[in-house]
């Protein structure tokens, strides 16, 4: 954005306009991605309360809370596809909200442009490593991968081998 | 440089004349709501980076992943999921109150009434959670 012209309102209020000028509406700006983004925030933080409180609750108030956090609980949790759609839900939603809230952080303390720049790109490169790895783990995770497990989804697997004697 | 945190005449004029001068930081329940906002949004940020690749780790083997997540399970770090969950419980219920405040007529008049119900709320979750949490972590 380009930086405020003086006025003697101060360096954001416009000076005024001669009579009957044309309305210009998109003079800074040709996109809307700030309100976009204004309202993503608003809306993805409406479903993160309802995921994450759901998360939190399962994980940690049902059951054993933390101590019965295993890998054979995430494996029953993951061998469902509910919790698989919940999980990646949460992760893209929980990423890009944190990360358009940390770019509004970045841009209301860091005064200088080149600092400005580096850590929102830092910032983004995080955003993808966290996405792209996240979003693999979720899909590409083998809940029989323990060969002890006596999970329903493991144990119907193995008698259900065609056999080639029929 | 102006930002969205400097009120309109105050900001360093590109070229020279107004000097940076009073501030935007009002007090009381808005300012205050708005500051703990912030920091609850980057701690449960940093969080959620931590917590994406402790869970990657059930990808290299059961084993590790356990290891892993062990140590989540001592005092320590027990006491400090619990400032994690308030943090994620107080953005959650201040975040409602933020949308309150945008999308609800009446919000504006209401917001200082809101922020109380939100801290008042927090107590009414954080205390049932508190005592299960902690009974897990320093139980048996």
């Amino acid at each position: 954005m380009s930086a405020p012209e003086q006025t003697p309102g101060g360096a954001y209020a416009p000076a005024l306009e001669a009579p009957r000028a044309p309305y210009r509406r998109s003079r800074a700006t040709r996109t809307n991605w700030e309100l976009y983004g204004w309202l993503f925030q608003r809306m993805s933080g409406l479903l993160l309360v309802v995921l994450v409180f759901g998360h939190l609750f399962v994980n940690l108030m049902m059951g054993e809370g933390i101590s019965q956090i295993t890998w054979a609980f995430v494996a029953g949790k993951w061998a469902s596809p509910f919790w698989q759609v919940w999980d990646l839900m949460m992760l893209w939603l929980a990423q890009l909200h944190g990360t358009n809230g940390v770019r509004t952080i970045i841009n209301d303390y860091a005064e200088r442009d080149s600092t400005r720049f580096w850590l929102k790109m830092a910032l983004y490169t995080a955003t993808v490593v966290v996405l792209v790895v996240g979003t693999l783990v979720i899909f590409t995770f083998d809940p029989c991968a323990d060969p002890n497990s006596t999970l329903e989804v493991c144990l119907a697997g193995s008698e259900n081998v065609p056999s080639v004697t029929n | 440089m102006a930002t969205s945190l400097t009120p309109p005449g105050q900001g360093a004029a590109p070229s020279g004349g107004l000097k940076p001068a009073g501030t935007l930081y009002r007090g009381r329940e808005g300012m205050w709501s708005w500051v703990m906002h912030r920091i609850s949004g980057v701690l449960i940020f940093f969080f959620l980076f931590v917590h994406v690749l402790d869970t990657a780790t059930v990808r290299i083997s059961p084993e590790v992943y356990d290891a892993v997540i062990a140590q989540y399970k001592n005092p320590v770090m027990g006491l400090g999921e619990l400032g994690l969950v308030g943090a994620v419980v107080f953005h959650a219920l201040n975040g409602i109150r933020i949308m309150l405040v945008d999308f609800w007529s009446k919000g504006t008049v209401h917001h200082r009434k809101m922020f109380w119900g939100v801290v008042g709320l927090w107590f009414a979750l954080m205390i049932p959670f508190a005592v299960r949490h902690l009974m897990h972590v320093f139980g048996e």
